[in-house]
């Protein structure tokens, strides 16, 4: 009798705490191979960095403490991590604003009515499924296949186009924007983003689904009520379409940033794992580094953005 | 304009009348239409928009077009320059040495085995770590989040090391060392310290249970934003109706979310197809042979002549071709969901 008291009054209770259990089952897989898994290698993979591995014959291994040495040996010893870590950030940091930017923009094209707008759709997202993993590292050593076929077109035709690489001809247009008195940096800019166009199309497809989702969730009555008013097109896309896109705008910046720095074909990942089979301690701490760097851009990126990020009111 | 004057009516028969208006002509109204300076501009923005679409697509495919007429060119065709991208002596040879030597279909049906693990699990975990992570208000729910976020940033390849480590001297907590006698000699339970997981499918497996594989991260995230869509008077009128909270979530939710699953699954799947880093850390050449271990020369195809480089870049890029030979038919079938269950998604910072 006792016992069945002591029953009801457990399954009595509150719905709220029982919503709470219930939550504590779903996310309960992730926690515990968080605490099992996940975290062991993370406190391994920091410890590593302070240490050097000896491994024993038998089985299992020793850490034998040096302190800071193998970070010392990374900034110091290692004479092309500085100079390419630099100039991977920089890059980072060029790359960012063009995928956004560029991904933004074929969003909004992709999303207006057209004939063959889920052909272009499905292009469109082809490097998403298929320029990765393993395909991307083919790509990476491709550079002398692709030059060739290039070239052949060339001899072919007599034009000086050189099909993906080289959309442009860089003369022309340092030429035309010379004359025009423009800022020097920015046509360099400019020109190195239209000539590494394939690359930007590659990196930018998840971002486009993302901001394809975004632009689908804005009401159609807010664009009915700006035609009524009689705005343009342009105008509606300053006032009504980038405020309301711009909380993806943050969520793409700083996708755009752990993508880019996690890829395989960014040069400091390569330079990294280059190191990886020589050094393996070494290039732990490398990454260790190369982490917190990034980390630090992910949050200026994200505290620049999110000054100019408009959230519409919703309960 | 004398669109004011009433329109004439006459009656023709007792039940019949006509009406006839005066109607602007034809020409008038063509010109009215295709001569304004709106109609241009329309006309100039379409074809503008075509250009850079057709442009673009042509730059996302021209490398793949390239890949596949490499794949089907002789040596002869390599040295000679009158060839373009059509082969003069076209030939399967590529193809068939790839697929006989480097052994395409065992290591095609072990990644097949491989991929659809991970893809259904990973879709099933991710599906309720977002679902717990969205629905429910628990103490360290947001804590839970941030984990998943910081799971995502972490890029794998930081933890190559120490993840090669654990596989490889595989051990909860110790427990097995304990019982295996590294502790106390006297207590030897089981006959090893630790379990080598290497060349089979366990590590994967494991990480895709804990929704810690490639890029789970971010499958939580797009199943949390999609909960998040889910209006909650769905579920509360599921408890109305005296349903419990795991009844609801499979016989409601669940089905609801499929579109959105299929999106993830597609990705896991096609992602976990390709990868080369997974593949080359955990299988180490002997034993289960997967896809990314076939790009190689086949035995029997090195030669040394002019165009050696270019040939053997182009027998890897086939390879790469046979990789995604599979994927692109999957593609084709499903990038209808991929893009739908991305807009259902309804992503909102």
């Amino acid at each position: 009798m006792n016992k069945t008291v002591s029953k009801k009054k457990r399954s009595n209770a509150s719905l709220d705490k029982r919503k709470a259990r219930a939550g504590y089952i779903f996310v309960l897989p992730f926690i515990l191979s968080f605490l099992i898994i996940y975290l062991p290698i993370i406190i391994d993979s920091i410890t590593f960095t302070f240490n050097e591995i000896k491994v024993i014959p038998g089985g299992g291994f020793n850490l034998e403490f040096v302190g800071l040495a193998n970070y010392q040996a990374a900034l110091f010893q290692e004479a092309g991590f500085v100079p390419t870590l630099t100039e991977g950030i920089q890059q980072l940091v060029f790359d960012i604003p063009a995928i956004v930017i560029f991904s933004l923009f074929m969003a909004v094209l992709l999303n207006q009515k057209m004939v063959g707008r889920a052909a272009f759709r499905a292009i469109f997202f082809v490097p998403v499924i298929l320029s990765t993993g393993i395909i991307e590292s083919i790509d990476a050593s491709n550079n002398v296949f692709m030059n060739y076929m290039n070239s052949e077109e060339a001899i072919e035709t007599g034009a000086a186009t050189g099909g993906a690489t080289q959309i442009i001809s860089a003369m022309d247009f340092e030429v035309l924007f010379e004359n025009m008195k423009v800022g020097g940096e920015l046509v360099d800019y400019v020109i190195g983003l239209i000539n590494d166009i394939y690359n930007i199309v590659n990196r930018s497809g998840v971002q486009m689904l993302i901001f394809l989702a975004g632009l689908q969730s804005i009401s159609p009555a807010i664009y009915e009520s700006c035609q009524i008013d009689g705005a343009t097109a342009w105008e509606t896309f300053w006032k009504i379409t980038l405020p309301m896109i711009s909380p993806m705008i943050l969520v793409n910046a700083i996708y755009t940033v752990i993508d880019s720095f996690t890829s395989e074909s960014n040069s400091v990942m390569t330079y990294i794992s280059g190191i990886y089979s020589t050094n393996d301690v070494v290039s732990g701490a490398m990454s260790w580094m190369y982490f917190l760097l990034v980390i630090l851009i992910i949050g200026v990126v994200a505290g620049l953005l999110s000054a100019f990020v408009f959230y519409q009111k919703r309960d | 304009m004398n669109a004011q004057q009433a329109p004439k009516v006459t009656k023709e028969t007792k039940n019949k009348i006509r009406v006839d208006f005066e109607r602007t002509p034809l020409l008038e109204r063509l010109k009215a239409k295709y001569l304004s300076l709106f109609f241009l501009q329309n006309v100039v923005w379409v074809i503008f928009r075509l250009v850079l679409l057709i442009g673009l697509s042509y730059v996302i495919l021209y490398p793949f077009f390239s890949k596949i007429s490499g794949s089907f060119m002789s040596m002869e065709d390599f040295v000679d320059v009158t060839v373009k991208l059509i082969p003069k002596y076209p030939t399967l040879d590529t193809y068939a040495q790839i697929i006989s030597k480097n052994g395409y279909f065992s290591a095609m049906f072990n990644t097949l085995i491989l991929s659809v693990l991970c893809g259904f699990v990973q879709t099933f975990i991710c599906c309720i770590i977002g679902y717990g992570i969205s629905k429910f208000k628990f103490k360290g729910s947001k804590l839970i989040f941030a984990l998943v976020i910081f799971t995502m940033i972490v890029p794998h390849k930081t933890l190559q090391l120490s993840m090669f480590m654990h596989f490889k001297y595989f051990d909860v907590f110790g427990i097995f060392n304990f019982l295996g006698g590294g502790v106390f000699d006297w207590l030897k339970i089981f006959d090893f310290t630790s379990i080598n997981l290497f060349n089979t499918y366990w590590p994967l497996a494991l990480l895709s249970l804990g929704g810690l594989a490639f890029k789970n991260g971010l499958y939580i995230f797009m199943m949390r934003q999609f909960f998040r869509g889910v209006p909650d008077e769905l579920e509360e009128s599921a408890y109305i109706d005296g349903s419990g909270v795991f009844r609801t979530f499979i016989q409601i939710i669940l089905p609801l979310s499929i579109p959105m699953m299929i999106t993830i699954f597609l990705f896991s799947f096609s992602w976990q197809w390709t990868d080369n880093f997974y593949s080359s850390l955990f299988f180490t050449g002997t034993g289960i042979k997967l896809l990314p271990s076939i790009v190689s020369i086949p035995a029997g195809m090195e030669t040394v002549y002019a165009g050696q480089q270019l040939y053997e870049s182009a027998i890897l890029n086939t390879c790469g071709l046979l990789i995604i030979l599979p994927l692109v038919i999957v593609y084709l079938f499903c990038q209808r969901y991929l893009i739908q269950g991305i807009e259902r998604s309804g992503i909102v910072g």
